[in-house]
């Protein structure tokens, strides 16, 4: 396999908080990768490292098999588009785009060359003579990519690429950031704290929580299989309900609750959870209804609406169970209609056993 | 625009505020200064009063060559402090803006501390530093680096070290603010496309930090173009400024008339070179 970016059990400290911890990553060539977690989760911190912005307190980093844990920024070929920009708001476009390869001493007539030719690919010609205030904030973020990718890093850093922008024009860039990508060729590294984006974006998402890495995988793998529930939580909504296992046998459990009726959920048939646990359920996966003898399903748990959020097609139900827990179903619009519930009705929550996922409540760190 | 805003608001208490400032503007700052153009044109008086003669003869006295030699020699003095006040206050500007900050607050009382102290004191603490037989002549010839104490006093170079240390806290200020302005961010986008600590210095933080030189300097180079107790007590009087040579116009020789018509031309010239200013790039504001 080629590496791209290695992580080898980083620490970093910031005073007294971890904000790295025992980190170790292996991202591909080519691969758009995430680091997902809530701020202060230390994913900002990781692109520094690897920018060489922060050196690390412990471990080792490399960049295409080449160690380079305390080499200088200027000696990466790893470019950074930084949070909220930071274009030289003295600088006009063209000077900000051309600032990389002045500082490396490139030939005038191939700074033009190569900065036409990017402005070009983000779109970009015409405002050659702009300063950052006078664009907006899409353009502002297109220079920044511009800035970055004119240098032509192996490894292009994102650090929050999206999260100043409003919701269309998110969704735009979505797509010009997954086009740069395709015509660059280098390896994207984004730290987001939007879990939609990491999802729609990603070839593999990393998801991080108090400098710990909690998950590596696909964004399937992620979303179907969540080692725990900390990423089941941040992976899309989860309704969970914490138990403990009475019984497990091929590969399908028995949890108990102490207020609520037992349900039972599928795992692995090798896997044998015990003690603690929490089982979660997707939204989308639980069906609500007021009536009782709603067939086949394998659990069912009493509740009361709560709340009804209408969201276009579909409509989310906020349910209360018997242990004032909230759960969430998520119900397509037209059935909805067919069967409409009011807020203080008591309903019953049904899903079938394979929909549930069971999870140790304390897992271990991976 | 905040003018604007408070106009149209609530009106009555701003116009109050507004007249009670014109007021005290035009009594305590505008009417000295009509008096003082006004005596610029009288005549001196046979034993040093003013007599009311209109004349422009005041003025002809300004522009004599010896007069312009001093008239030099301040400007000259003043740009090198204003410099050297620029060169010192960045790194300890820049130290103050990026501290922590309760550090922040540390520091920037140690730059006021000075400011408790009357200015005349600290000057003669300067002369008690740098005479034959003061603390600096004294410490070098005990450590052995001297066998005869040095000059210091009274010469150019105590004038301008008084200058200096005079003004540098109003160099200091306004480069703290400028450069709290500048995201720390721009320095690791820099550092992030190739720059050396030089070349983010030169291409990012100096142009960035230009308010706070513009604002620092003004405060920085009028004060000492026309300072005078740094000239007289620190350089002996031996070579006239502009400053002592004003003061001595009105306190000594007593010819008020003509000490207001050097006032002039010091204002004058001060006003000349802000509109010089003004008209190079430098004096644009870069956002």
């Amino acid at each position: 396999m080629n590496e791209s970016v290695v992580l080898d059990k980083v620490i970093k400290t910031h005073g007294l908080v971890r904000a790295v911890d025992h980190v170790s990553l292996s991202i591909q060539s080519g691969e758009f990768f995430s680091i997902l977690g809530p701020s202060g989760s230390g994913k900002t911190t990781i692109l520094r490292l690897i920018a060489g912005l922060d050196r690390p307190d412990q471990g080792d980093i490399f960049i295409q098999q080449r160690v380079v844990t305390l080499d200088p920024p200027h000696e990466r070929p790893v470019n950074m588009v930084f949070q909220h920009y930071a274009l030289f708001p003295h600088l006009s476009v063209f000077e900000n785009v051309a600032f990389g390869l002045q500082m490396k001493g490139e030939r005038q007539a191939n700074i033009q060359k190569a900065v036409s030719h990017m402005l070009a690919l983000v779109r970009l010609q015409g405002k050659e003579n702009r300063l950052p205030g006078q664009l907006s904030g899409g353009e502002q973020q297109r220079v920044a990519l511009a800035r970055a990718l004119v240098n032509r890093p192996v490894v292009l850093l994102l650090d929050e690429p999206l999260a100043a922008l409003d919701q269309q024009l998110r969704q735009e860039m979505q797509g010009e950031l997954k086009r740069l990508q395709r015509e660059v060729q280098a390896t994207f590294i984004c730290v987001t704290h939007q879990q939609d984006e990491a999802l729609m974006l990603s070839d593999r998402i990393a998801v991080m929580h108090g400098g710990k890495l909690l998950q590596v995988g696909t964004p399937q793998e992620i979303y179907d299989h969540p080692v725990s529930s900390t990423v089941a939580q941040f992976i899309g909504l989860s309704n969970v309900l914490s138990g403990n296992i009475a019984r497990c046998e091929g590969g399908l459990c028995r949890v108990e609750h102490g207020v609520l009726s037992p349900v039972m959920v599928t795992c692995f048939p090798h896997d044998s959870p015990q003690g603690a646990v929490t089982v979660m359920v997707r939204p989308e996966r639980v069906h609500v209804s007021s009536d009782m003898s709603v067939n086949g399903y394998d659990n069912m748990l009493q509740a009361i609406v709560h709340h009804v959020a209408f969201s276009g097609n579909e409509v989310v139900y906020h349910v209360r169970l018997r242990d004032e827990t909230i759960w969430m179903a998520r119900v397509p619009i037209a059935e909805a209609q067919a069967c409409p519930l009011a807020v203080g009705q008591p309903v019953y929550v049904h899903w079938w056993a394979h929909e549930g996922l069971v999870l140790p409540a304390h897992p271990a760190p991976c | 625009m905040l003018i604007n805003r408070l106009a149209t608001s609530s009106a009555f208490p701003v116009k109050l505020s507004l007249v009670s400032a014109s007021l005290f503007l035009g009594l305590f700052f505008f009417l000295p200064l009509v008096l003082v153009f006004g005596v610029s044109l009288a005549s001196r008086g046979m034993y040093g009063g003013i007599t009311w003669i209109a004349t422009w003869e005041n003025y002809q006295r300004v522009l004599d060559p010896l007069v312009g030699v001093i008239f030099f020699r301040s400007l000259l003095f003043a740009g090198l402090t204003t410099v050297v006040c620029a060169v010192v206050a960045f790194p300890l500007a820049y130290c103050l803006a990026r501290a922590s900050r309760p550090w922040q607050l540390i520091l920037l009382t140690l730059v006021m501390i000075p400011f408790w102290t009357n200015f005349l004191v600290r000057t003669y603490a300067w002369v008690l530093i740098l005479r034959a037989d003061g603390i600096l002549n004294t410490l070098l010839i005990r450590l052995g680096f001297l066998e005869e104490p040095l000059p210091l006093l009274f010469t150019d170079v105590s004038v301008f070290v008084g200058l200096v240390y005079g003004y540098l806290p109003f160099m200091v200020l306004p480069l703290v603010v400028a450069i709290e302005r500048i995201s720390p961010q721009l320095e690791d986008a820099a550092f992030d496309l190739y720059a050396s600590m030089g070349a983010m210095f030169r291409h990012v933080l100096l142009p960035l930090s230009t308010p706070g030189f513009l604002a620092g300097g003004v405060l920085v180079f009028i004060p000492s173009l026309g300072a005078f107790i740094t000239p007289y007590l620190l350089g002996g009087g031996q070579k006239m400024m502009l400053g002592t040579l004003i003061q001595q116009e009105f306190l000594v020789a007593r010819d008020w008339p003509f000490g207001s018509a050097l006032s002039f031309g010091l204002m004058g010239t001060v006003l000349l070179l802000w509109f010089l200013l003004g008209r190079t790039s430098v004096g644009k504001d870069p956002s």
